[in-house]
C-alpha cells in the first residue's frame, strides 16, 4: 500500500513536468532538456522567496517568475534557431540546462537548500493504514484537475485551436495566419507554470534542493511523455502515473533474495528503450510518416 | 569575423594564463599549506566545514618558528568539485603553487585520485576525514588523522548490538564508496556478533525514500544504518518522520552536521551518529571557533547558517596543527623533510591524540564518540565513548 | 573540400611535415623539461583524452548525423575494461577488500589493455546499436542516454563486485610511468605516450572519413532518403559509424583511467556526455581539427587559465563575485554564445591546414601594406 501511494504521488509530479515536455515537443519537435532545470530553479526561487516575503505571496511569485524564465529561455535560446537544423536547437537546450545548473551552483555555493515547509501540505495524514503527507494525497487530485483545465483550454479557446493547428503542420498554419510566436510563447507559459506547480508539490515532499535536483525527475518525466506517446497530453499523464508506480513497486520485489532496488532508475530507461523499439509512437501517439 | 573572434579568445586566454601564474611567486619566509577540499558537488557542504576548521586554526596560529626565525604560513585553497578527474588537476594546481604539505580531502575517492600526483611531486598529504582504507594503503606520502571505515563500522555494529538490535537494515548510495564501505564494514562486524543485516542501495539523485523506509519496516529491522551524504540524509529523515518510523537511524561521521540537526528538529525520529569530536570536548576551542564564525557572515553561511561546531571542523583544526608540528620537527618548509618528520609526530589535539602507525600512516584511534540528536532543542547530546570491544 | 593543384599538394605536404616536426620538437621539449605534476603536463594529457573522445563523437554526430548521447557509457566500459586488467598485482587484494576475492587476478600490458578496452566498447555498442540505430534523431539521443545510465548501474552493482569492485574505486593502476620506471625514460613527464595514442586514433578516424565509408556517412547525414536511393546500405553504414565511434570512445575512457590513475563509475554520467557534445559544437560540427583545437582550449581554460575566476583574483582584478562556481558560469555563457551566434564553431566544417597558415603568413606583409596604402589613399582624398 505504501508503495502504491508513493507511486501515485510521484506519478502526479512527473505528470506535471511531462506535460511541459510533451507540449513543446508537439509544437517545436524539440526535446526541451532544460525543462527539468526550470523545475529545479522554481524550487530554488521558492527557497529564496520565503526568506523575503510571506508564504501566500511567495507562491504566486514563484509561479510568475518561473513562467517569465521559461518564456525568456524560449526567446533567447530557441527562437533565433528556428530555421536551424534540429540538432542545433537540441544542443542549445542542453547548453541552457548546463547554464541553469551552473548558475544554481554559483548561487547556492554548492550547499543543499532546505525547502520551506508549507503548512497543511506538509502535515501528515493516515489513509488505508499508511502514513503520509497531505501533499501525497493532493498531488494526483490537483494534477488531474489541472490537466482537465488544460484540455479544456486546448479544445475550446482560440489559442488552443491555434496550438493544435501548429502541432499538426507548422508551415501551413503559419500561412493560414496563426501567430506562431504567440502560440509558442503560450506553450512555454503553460509548461513552465505546470513545472512550477510540480516543483512546489515535489519539494514539499522531498525538501532538499540541489542544482542537479531537476535532472532525474526531468529525464523520468520525459520518459513518461515518450511512453504515453509524445505530443499527447493524456498520454503523458497516464505514462507518468505508470512510471511512478512501477519504479516504486520494483523496490518492493526481490528475485531469489537479490534486491532490485539499485535498478529503479535503470528500469525506467529500460522501459523507455523497449517502448521506443516496439512501439515508437507510444500508447496514445499518432503514427508519423516521413515526408521527403 | 569568426577568425578575429577566435584570435581574441586565444589572446584573452593566454593573458589569463600569465595572470594566473603571476600570483604564485613566493618569498622565502613563507611556507604554503594546500587545502584540497570540495567546495561544490556532492560533498561541498562537508568540505566547506572542514576548510573552516583549517582556516580558524590558521587565524589562531598564522606563523611558525624554526630556529629562531618566524615563517608565515600561507593557505592555498583549491576546489576539487567532489569529482575524480577534477581532483587530478586541482592537485596539480596545488603542486604548481609549491605547497609544502596538503590537507584533505573530505571524501575518499577524490583523495585516491589525487594521491599519485602528490606522490610524484613528493609532497605529503594529510587526510582529514577520508575514511576509506585505499587512501593510505601502500602510500608512504598519504597520512590520515581520522579512523577508518572498518573501525567505524565495527563501533556502530557493537553499539547497535549492545542496544539490543538483532536485525539491522543498511541503506547506501550506489556508486558512493564511502557509503558502501561503511555499510559493508558494518555488515561484516554485525554478522560476526550474531546479528542479521538486510542491505539495500539506492541510485544517485534519488529523492523519494518512502519505499526504502517501508522496506526497512517490512524487513523487521530494529535499526536503520544509513551512512549517506548529507543531502540524502535530509530526505531520509523527512521520509522516516512522515511515515512515523519507530526504530532509530544510525549513521557515520557525515551525519554529524548541523544540517541534520535542522532536519531532525521537531520531528519524531531517533538519530545516533559516530563522530570524531563532541562539542563541549574542549571549551576553549568551541568558544573560540564560535566567536570566529560569528565574526563574518560568509563563514556562518559556509557552516550551514549557524554556529554549531561540526566534528569535521575540529578535525580540520587538528590537521593544521599536526602539519605545523611536522614543520617544526622538520625545521624546514621542505616537503620531503616534512614527510619524513610526519611519521614521528605525536600531537594531542582537540579530537584526541594523533600518532601515525608505522605501516600506512593512519592515526591510531581506539574510540569514537557516539551522540544523538535532540529533537526539541536541535542540538547534539553526548551518549558515550564507544570502542570496538 | 577544395581540390589542390599538384604544386599546392606538394607545398601542403611540406608544410604539414614542418608543422608536425615542430609539434614533436615542442612536445619533446615539454616532456624533458617539465615535471610530471606540472599543470601544462596534466592539461596536455587530459586534452589528449578529450580530443580522442570529442573526435569520435564528431564522427558520429558531425559526419554521420546520428545524434547519440551514449559517449559516457562507452568511455565507462573502456575505463573499466582497462582498469580490471591493470591493477597492480601486489595491491589487488587491498583494492578489492570490500568486494571479495577478485575474479581477474593478472595484469595485462598497458597497450593490450587499452586495445581490449576499445574492443569491449565496440562490442557493447554493436549490441546496443542493433535495436537503437533504427530510431530517429531525438529518440536515438534519449535511448543511447538511457543505455549509458543502465550500464553505469550495472557496473556499480555489488553482485559484480568481484570484477568491477562495485561502487568502490579501482586504484593502483598501471601507468606509462610505472611501466618505464627503470628505464632511461623514467624522468620524462609522459605527455608523448598520450599524444601517440591520440594521433593514432584520430589518424584512423581521419582516414576513415576520407575513404568511401566517410563519403557514405556524409551522404547519410545530408539526406538519408537520397543516400538510400543512391544504393548506400543505411543500417550497415550507421552501424559501422556507431561501432567505430564507440571503439575510440572506449580507448578514450581507458586513457582517462590512465590519466586519473584510478577508476570509479561516478564521473561517467550524462553530464560528461553533454560536456563532450558542447566541445564538439565549439570546435565545429564536422571538423576534425576544430574538435582537437577545441578540446585543448576547453581543458586548458577550464583547468588552468580560468581558475582565477573561482579563487578571487583573475587577471589582476580582485572582486567578491569571483567566488566558487563563477568559472562554470562564465563557461556556460561562452558556450551559449557559441551555440547561438557562432553556430559553426571555431572551424565550421572546414579543416585547419598548415598550407593555409603558410599562405596567411606569406600574404600578411602584402595585406598590411595594402591596408596602409588604402588608408593613405583615403587621407589624400
Amino acid at each position: 500500500m505504501d508503495y502504491l501511494l508513493a507511486g501515485i504521488s510521484v506519478g502526479g509530479q512527473y505528470a506535471l513536468i511531462a506535460i511541459g515536455y510533451t507540449m513543446v515537443y508537439g509544437i517545436l519537435r524539440l526535446i526541451n532538456f532544460a525543462h527539468g532545470d526550470i523545475f529545479m530553479v522554481a524550487g530554488l526561487i521558492m527557497v529564496y522567496a520565503t526568506t523575503a516575503m510571506p508564504l501566500y505571496l511567495s507562491i504566486p511569485f514563484v509561479l510568475l517568475v518561473t513562467v517569465i524564465i521559461g518564456v525568456t529561455i524560449e526567446r533567447v535560446a530557441y527562437k533565433p534557431l528556428r530555421s536551424a537544423p534540429r540538432m542545433s536547437v537540441m544542443i542549445s537546450a542542453i547548453g541552457v540546462s548546463y547554464t541553469l545548473q551552473n548558475i544554481a551552483l554559483y548561487a547556492t555555493g554548492g550547499l543543499a537548500k532546505v525547502y520551506p515547509t508549507i503548512p497543511f501540505l506538509s502535515n501528515t495524514v493516515k489513509i488505508f493504514g499508511a502514513t503520509t503527507k497531505w501533499v501525497t494525497v493532493i498531488t494526483p487530485v490537483l494534477t488531474i484537475a489541472l490537466v482537465l483545465g488544460l484540455v479544456a483550454i486546448i479544445k475550446f479557446t482560440k489559442i488552443g485551436i491555434a496550438m493544435r493547428a501548429v502541432s499538426k503542420d507548422f508551415e501551413t498554419s503559419q500561412l493560414m495566419g496563426v501567430k506562431i510566436n504567440r502560440v509558442i510563447s503560450m506553450t512555454f507559459v503553460i509548461g513552465s507554470f505546470l513545472a512550477a506547480v510540480g516543483s512546489i508539490l515535489y519539494f514539499s515532499n522531498y525538501p532538499s534542493v540541489v542544482p542537479t535536483s531537476g535532472s532525474m525527475p526531468g529525464l523520468k518525466s520525459f520518459v513518461a511523455a515518450v511512453f504515453g506517446g509524445i505530443g499527447s497530453i493524456p498520454g503523458a499523464v497516464v505514462g507518468a502515473f505508470i512510471i511512478g508506480i512501477c519504479e516504486n513497486l520494483i523496490r518492493a520485489v526481490s528475485i531469489g533474495g537479490v534486491s532490485l532496488t539499485p535498478f529503479s532508475d535503470a528500469f525506467t530507461f529500460a522501459l523507455l528503450i523497449v517502448i521506443l523499439c516496439v512501439k515508437p509512437s507510444g500508447l496514445f501517439g499518432e503514427k508519423v510518416t516521413d515526408k521527403v | 569575423m569568426k577568425k578575429i573572434f577566435a584570435a581574441i579568445l586565444c589572446v584573452a586566454a593566454i593573458c589569463a594564463s600569465f595572470a594566473g601564474c603571476g600570483g604564485s611567486s613566493s618569498s622565502s619566509d613563507t611556507i604554503k599549506i594546500g587545502i584540497f577540499e570540495p567546495a561544490s558537488g556532492a560533498n561541498g557542504a562537508g568540505g566547506k566545514q572542514e576548510t573552516l576548521g583549517v582556516k580558524y586554526a590558521h587565524d589562531v596560529q598564522p606563523t611558525v618558528e624554526i630556529d629562531g626565525k618566524t615563517y608565515k604560513i600561507e593557505l592555498v585553497e583549491v576546489d576539487n568539485q567532489s569529482a575524480d578527474d577534477k581532483a587530478v588537476t586541482a592537485a596539480a594546481e596545488l603542486v604548481n603553487k609549491k605547497v609544502s604539505v596538503v590537507l584533505g580531502s573530505y571524501g575518499s575517492s577524490v583523495s585516491i585520485a589525487a594521491s599519485p600526483t602528490f606522490k610524484e611531486a613528493n609532497i605529503p598529504a594529510i587526510g582529514i576525514t577520508c575514511t576509506n582504507p585505499q587512501v593510505t594503503e601502500n602510500n608512504k606520502h598519504y597520512f590520515r588523522i581520522c579512523f577508518l571505515d572498518p573501525f567505524q563500522g565495527s563501533v556502530l555494529a557493537k553499539y547497535a548490538w549492545d542496544n539490543g538490535v538483532k536485525t539491522a537494515y543498511t541503506l547506501a548510495e550506489l556508486g558512493n564508496a564511502y557509503d558502501l564501505g561503511l555499510a559493508s564494514s558494518f555488515k561484516t562486524a554485525f554478522e560476526k556478533l550474531g546479528g542479521k543485516v538486510v542491505a539495500e542501495n539506492f541510485p544517485t539523485n534519488q529523492a523519494d525514500f518512502t519505499s526504502y523506509i517501508t522496506n526497512a519496516k517490512n524487513s523487521g529491522a530494529q535499526a536503520i544504518f544509513a551512512p549517506t551524504s548529507i543531502s540524502y540524509a535530509q530526505l531520509i529523515i523527512e521520509a522516516a518522520a512522515t511515515q512515523g518510523l519507530k526504530i532509530p537511524l544510525y549513521a557515520g561521521d557525515t551525519w554529524d552536521s548541523n544540517v541534520i540537526l535542522a532536519a531532525a528538529k521537531g520531528k519524531d525520529v531517533e538519530i545516533n551518529v559516530t563522530t570524531f569530536y563532541q562539542e563541549g570536548g574542549n571549551k576553549e576551542f568551541d568558544d573560540g571557533f564560535k566567536k570566529w564564525l560569528n565574526a563574518d557572515s560568509s563563514r556562518l553561511t559556509n557552516n550551514g547558517g549557524n554556529d554549531i561546531v561540526s566534528a569535521v571542523s575540529a578535525m580540520g583544526y587538528d590537521s593544521y596543527f599536526t602539519a605545523l608540528e611536522a614543520i617544526k620537527a622538520a625545521k624546514s618548509g621542505d616537503a620531503q623533510k616534512i614527510m619524513d618528520a610526519l611519521w614521528n609526530v605525536d600531537y594531542t589535539g582537540v579530537t584526541g591524540q594523533i600518532k601515525f602507525d608505522s605501516v600506512n600512516g593512519d592515526a591510531q584511534r581506539t574510540v569514537a564518540y557516539i551522540k544523538a540528536a535532540d529533537n526539541t532543542t536541535g542540538e547534539w547530546k553526548f551518549v558515550k565513548e564507544q570502542g570496538v570491544n | 573540400m577544395k581540390i589542390l593543384s599538384p604544386a599546392d599538394k606538394k607545398k601542403n605536404t611540406v608544410c604539414n611535415l614542418i608543422m608536425f616536426a615542430a609539434l614533436i620538437a615542442v612536445l619533446i621539449y615539454i616532456d624533458a623539461t617539465s615535471l610530471s605534476v606540472d599543470m601544462i603536463v596534466k592539461v596536455l594529457q587530459k586534452g589528449c583524452v578529450y580530443a580522442i573522445v570529442v573526435v569520435s563523437m564528431n564522427l558520429l554526430n558531425g559526419f554521420t548525423g546520428l545524434f547519440s548521447l551514449g559517449q559516457a557509457g562507452f568511455m565507462l566500459i573502456g575505463a573499466y575494461m582497462y582498469s580490471v586488467f591493470s591493477v597492480d598485482n601486489a595491491s589487488r587484494e587491498m583494492v578489492y577488500s570490500f568486494s571479495g576475492k577478485p575474479v581477474i587476478n593478472f595484469q595485462l600490458p598497458i597497450i593490450v589493455a587499452i586495445i581490449l578496452a576499445g574492443l569491449a566498447a565496440a562490442l557493447f555498442s554493436f549490441l546496443i546499436g542493433l535495436p537503437v540505430l533504427k530510431l530517429k534523431s531525438d529518440y536515438l539521443a534519449i535511448a543511447t542516454l538511457g543505455f549509458a545510465e543502465i550500464l553505469r548501474t550495472i557496473i556499480q552493482w555489488d553482485k559484480f563486485g568481484r570484477v568491477t569492485n562495485g561502487s568502490f574505486p579501482i586504484s593502483q593502476l598501471n601507468t606509462f610511468k610505472a611501466r618505464l620506471a627503470d628505464t632511461a625514460f623514467a624522468k620524462m613527464s609522459f605527455v608523448i605516450p598520450f599524444f601517440i595514442v591520440a594521433v593514432i586514433c584520430i589518424g584512423i578516424i581521419t582516414l576513415m572519413i576520407h575513404s568511401t565509408y566517410g563519403r557514405a556517412f556524409k551522404a547519410i547525414r545530408d539526406d538519408e532518403v537520397a543516400a538510400e536511393a543512391m544504393g548506400i546500405n543505411l543500417a550497415k553504414h550507421k552501424m559501422i559509424s556507431f561501432v567505430t565511434s564507440s571503439f575510440f570512445a572506449g580507448i578514450g575512457g581507458a586513457l582517462y583511467a590512465v590519466f586519473v590513475g584510478s577508476t570509479n563509475a561516478a564521473p561517467f554520467t550524462s553530464a560528461l556526455t553533454y560536456e563532450i557534445l558542447l566541445i564538439v559544437v565549439i570546435g565545429g560540427i564536422g571538423s576534425i581539427t576544430g574538435s582537437i583545437l577545441a578540446s585543448f582550449l576547453y581543458i586548458a581554460s577550464q583547468e588552468w587559465w580560468l581558475r582565477g575566476l573561482d579563487s578571487g583574483t583573475f587577471m589582476g582584478i580582485t572582486s567578491p563575485i569571483f567566488r566558487n562556481g563563477f568559472r562554470l558560469v562564465v563557461f556556460s555563457v561562452i558556450i551559449m554564445i557559441f551555440v547561438l551566434f557562432f553556430r559553426n564553431g571555431i572551424m565550421g566544417d572546414r579543416e585547419f591546414s598548415s598550407l593555409g597558415i603558410y599562405r596567411a603568413i606569406k600574404n600578411l606583409p602584402g595585406k598590411i601594406a595594402g591596408k596602409f596604402k588604402k588608408s593613405k589613399a583615403e587621407v589624400q582624398e
